[in-house]
């Protein structure tokens, strides 16, 4: 046999006992996952798919693609993540007294960590990145991103640290520190094992694609805007979109410096943040929340920027204070730099510290609350359709506003040293994360669904799925923010008191209903997909738009738009129509394009390797990784067969298509193509709704 | 055959727009001089300062420091072309917002920790070495 040390080398410390078989809930989910794999490997190569999803999506730089992509991938993660959550509340629910629960503290304290850093890092972010990506190029009348290839290898690095954090379930284990991992646990001394490694690498791998992502939009927001379209004739979606880029390229150097750092002490003996040899750990805690407090606005300001394009469509108004909005958007940027500390209150700042960051902390629900004051008298008198996209819109009020409040109480220092860690934080950030971001996301999805598919979701399940979403948060956390105020702290995994159970049974029915919720999401779209042909829509204008987006086909064609519109005033889609815009029929030209390389993946995969090889100490297969990483990116520089031009005859070919579409949809419904399901909604598409 | 393939890869996808190669300002043979004369003197300072010594550490310190700050502006002005104007003004705007985010950070940093060391509670050595 092999020496130890001759396989120490070859595998550093991976070894047979790294496989976590003596953990039968483990073993079960892996067999779960195999099994699913398998057949979906197989499904794919049955159905002769590989050449297809290599071709048509893998390697495609077009931004819709990638965009589509990012937001499989921010779903499929959410349900890990949820199934993490769902463990909690199910091993919360039961474990008091003599009852331990199903879940050992080595197990639940890796979920609760893998919990947070998924649905942070690897759903809110996808899901935010994905829906930008799809959408600004469409929005100010841009063909693609300013870097496309950058963007597919910014999807592809995300996408793999996605892999490496999923790894950590079945080899060897993940971080039992908490989503941010603070120091000294984090430290070598205290998490020897694989743990941490894992969420070092993956965020780290994540974060170059969240970083180039963020560059390459805020280039194309500032660079490529159609003729005529000046900074505040755009889309208030562009605008959040930029604030949050601007955000992502400011804050996210500091994560991955702040993980430098802590990966120089776990490997090379140094002492940033240890509590020996002039360590301190109190600085990663700094360090941590200047990135960790901008990055909930990344999250949160292109959720803002989603609810006032739907409150506009669906009330069929102008958005009410449209400069506000950018000012409010802009302020919101700059004071999300000056609130950090509000995250530690707790540390023994003193009082001066704690008091300038607690009013900081206040003066920032001044700009958000301008925000819910402009959508209200957008909704004032306008004609409001209670569509799927304006429903989330308005649960997002109701919800949202409450969360604020309950962060304006824990931005009070004096209060917070009571709240600190309880669970009435817990209940306070998913009431913004959830009702926030989340109910975004989702109002997002409906109302752009049919523009990336050409047809509409099902109304019913998405009805279903909405009520059991919102009805489910709200019996979730309102047991938690009670208990937070009665002094239960976070991430506990069992109870003495047995009079809190019935309080954690109720937030375990919550998280039941959230399930439901969303399990009648993928049905929606399951069913949608299946009766595609009943729900299509042809118009590529289905709700009435406003937007550019939707004066282009649903799909829209690869190129996005056969002449580059030309923007005469903010709303610029709807400007068209009131002026009687005709669409052109004839004169196309060819059309430059960017063209596709399978580059992303192989720099994303070889970052993977590097990863895994780094977590596992196999120095050898680092070294030769990282090599190649270099070669390959350097070679890609070589590459000059970047573009090629769409023939003026296949923009014929495509266009003609969609004419010819559009005259069949007039023929069978002369008054109103768009509004042939929609008998109350009376107006045309060129009556305006304000007039 | 090349030429017009490189031309394209750098404008790829900008399509019509007609956007880029507005405003951007390209230096001169006497600007990029200009910047190199002053960057060597403002590297050489430094070195003179040190290797004569003739000042105190603390002075020559913050000369160091004072010169890498003035080479950076210089860098930026000469080298990368920052002016109000060019881009738009966008580089500008970039510029002053790094900045801003920058001295936030470590102003904020340094002001965060000073408190934190302060009402640290003290060791049990430094407790019986107080009065």
């Amino acid at each position: 046999m092999f020496s130890s040390d001759f396989l120490k080398t070859i595998f550093g410390r991976l070894t047979l006992e790294s496989f976590p078989l003596h953990e039968p809930i483990i073993v079960a989910t892996f067999a779960g996952v195999v099994l699913g794999g398998v057949a979906l490997f197989a499904a794919i190569t049955y159905f002769k798919l590989w050449t297809y999803l290599w071709k048509e999506w893998f390697t495609s730089v077009d931004h819709k693609k990638v965009g589509i992509m990012y937001m499989v991938l921010g779903i499929v993660m959410l349900l890990r993540g949820f199934a993490d959550a769902l463990m909690m509340r199910g091993q919360q629910a039961i474990a008091f007294g003599e009852n331990q629960g199903y879940l050992n503290a080595h197990h639940y304290d890796q979920v609760f960590t893998a919990h947070g850093v998924i649905m942070i890092f690897f759903v809110a972010m996808p899901l935010i990145t994905g829906i930008m990506n799809y959408l600004i190029p469409l929005q100010i009348g841009a063909r693609d991103v300013a870097f496309p290839f950058l963007n597919n290898f910014s999807f592809w690095m995300t996408a793999g640290g996605a892999i490496v954090i999923m790894m950590s379930l079945f080899v060897g284990e993940f971080a039992r520190t908490g989503w941010l991992a603070y120091p000294p646990l984090s430290g070598l001394d205290f998490s020897p094992d694989t743990g941490v490694d894992y969420y070092i690498w993956a965020l780290q791998v994540a974060g170059v694609g969240t970083t180039l992502s963020g560059i390459n939009l805020i280039a194309t927001i500032v660079k490529m805007r159609a003729p005529g379209m000046t900074m505040m004739k755009m889309p208030v979606f562009c605008w959040t979109s930029l604030c949050s880029n601007i955000l992502i390229v400011a804050s996210f150097p500091v994560l991955t410096a702040t993980l430098v750092l802590l990966s120089l002490d776990r490997y090379m003996g140094f002492n940033f943040f240890t509590n020996v040899n002039g360590g301190n750990p109190m600085m990663y805690i700094n360090l941590i929340w200047i990135w960790g407090h901008p990055e909930v606005y990344i999250l949160i300001l292109p959720a803002f920027g989603i609810f006032s394009e739907v409150v506009s469509t669906f009330c069929g108004k102008r958005l009410f204070g449209y400069t506000s909005m950018v000012y409010a958007t802009v302020v919101i940027t700059i004071l999300s730099y000056l609130v950090w500390l509000h995250h530690f209150f707790t540390m023994g700042s003193g009082a001066s510290v704690n008091s300038f960051f607690g009013i900081t902390t206040m003066v920032i629900s001044i700009p958000t609350g301008a925000k819910i004051f402009n959508w209200l008298f957008t909704m004032y008198r306008g004609r409001i359709r209670f569509e799927l996209p304006m429903m989330w819109t308005v649960a997002f009020m109701l919800t949202f506003v409450i969360g604020g409040m309950t962060g304006v109480l824990l931005a009070v220092p004096p209060a917070d040293f009571v709240l600190h860690n309880s669970l009435f934080l817990i209940a306070h950030f998913h009431n913004v994360i959830i009702g926030g971001v989340l109910f975004g996301l989702f109002a997002g999805i409906n109302y752009w669904w049919p523009k990336a598919f050409g047809f509409r979701l099902h109304e019913g399940w998405g009805k279903a799925s909405f009520w059991f979403w919102v009805v489910g948060f709200w019996v979730a956390f309102t047991p938690l923010y009670v208990l937070g105020l009665m002094g239960v702290t976070r991430r506990l995994r069992h109870f003495d008191d047995p009079s809190l159970q019935i309080w954690f049974v109720i937030a375990a029915i919550g998280a039941l209903l959230i399930f439901l919720g969303i399990l009648c999401m993928l049905a929606q779209f399951a069913w949608s997909i299946w009766k595609r042909e009943e729900l299509r829509d042809v118009t590529g204008d289905p709700w009435d738009g406003r937007t550019l987006e939707w004066s282009t086909s649903s799909p829209p064609p690869h190129y996005n738009f056969a002449f580059t519109p030309i923007t005469a005033d903010l709303d610029t889609w709807y400007d068209m129509k009131r002026r009687g815009h005709e669409r052109p029929v004839g004169g196309y030209r060819p059309i430059h394009m960017p063209k596709d390389t399978g580059t992303g993946v192989i720099l994303a995969g070889l970052s993977v390797v590097f990863a895994v090889a780094m977590v596992w100490y196999m120095w050898w297969l680092a070294m030769l990784s990282l090599v190649a990483i270099i070669g390959v990116a350097i070679w890609h520089t070589f590459n000059y067969d970047r573009d090629y031009y769409i023939p003026a005859e296949e923009v014929a070919r495509i266009e003609d298509e969609r004419t010819r579409l559009l005259q069949n949809a007039t023929l069978r419904n002369p008054d109103s193509p768009r509004d042939q399901d929609r008998p109350s909604f009376g107006a045309g598409p060129a009556a305006p709704a304000e007039a | 055959m090349s030429a017009p393939h490189s031309e394209a890869a750098h404008t790829h996808a900008h399509g019509a727009h007609g956007t880029h190669g507005s405003g951007e300002s390209h230096g001169t043979m006497g600007s990029y001089l200009i910047g190199f004369g002053l960057s060597v003197v403002l590297t050489a300072i430094p070195f003179a300062l040190v290797m004569m010594g003739s000042l105190d550490r603390q002075t020559t310190a913050l000369l160091v420091l004072g010169a890498a700050l003035v080479q950076i502006v210089v860098h930026m002005v000469y080298f990368l072309h920052m002016n109000t104007r060019s881009e738009g003004g966008w580089t500008m705007m970039a510029l002053v917002f790094t900045v801003v985010v920058v001295l936030i950070t470590l102003g904020g940093s340094l002001w965060v920790m000073h408190h934190l060391n302060a009402n640290m509670m003290p060791t049990p050595e430094q407790m019986s070495a107080m009065p």
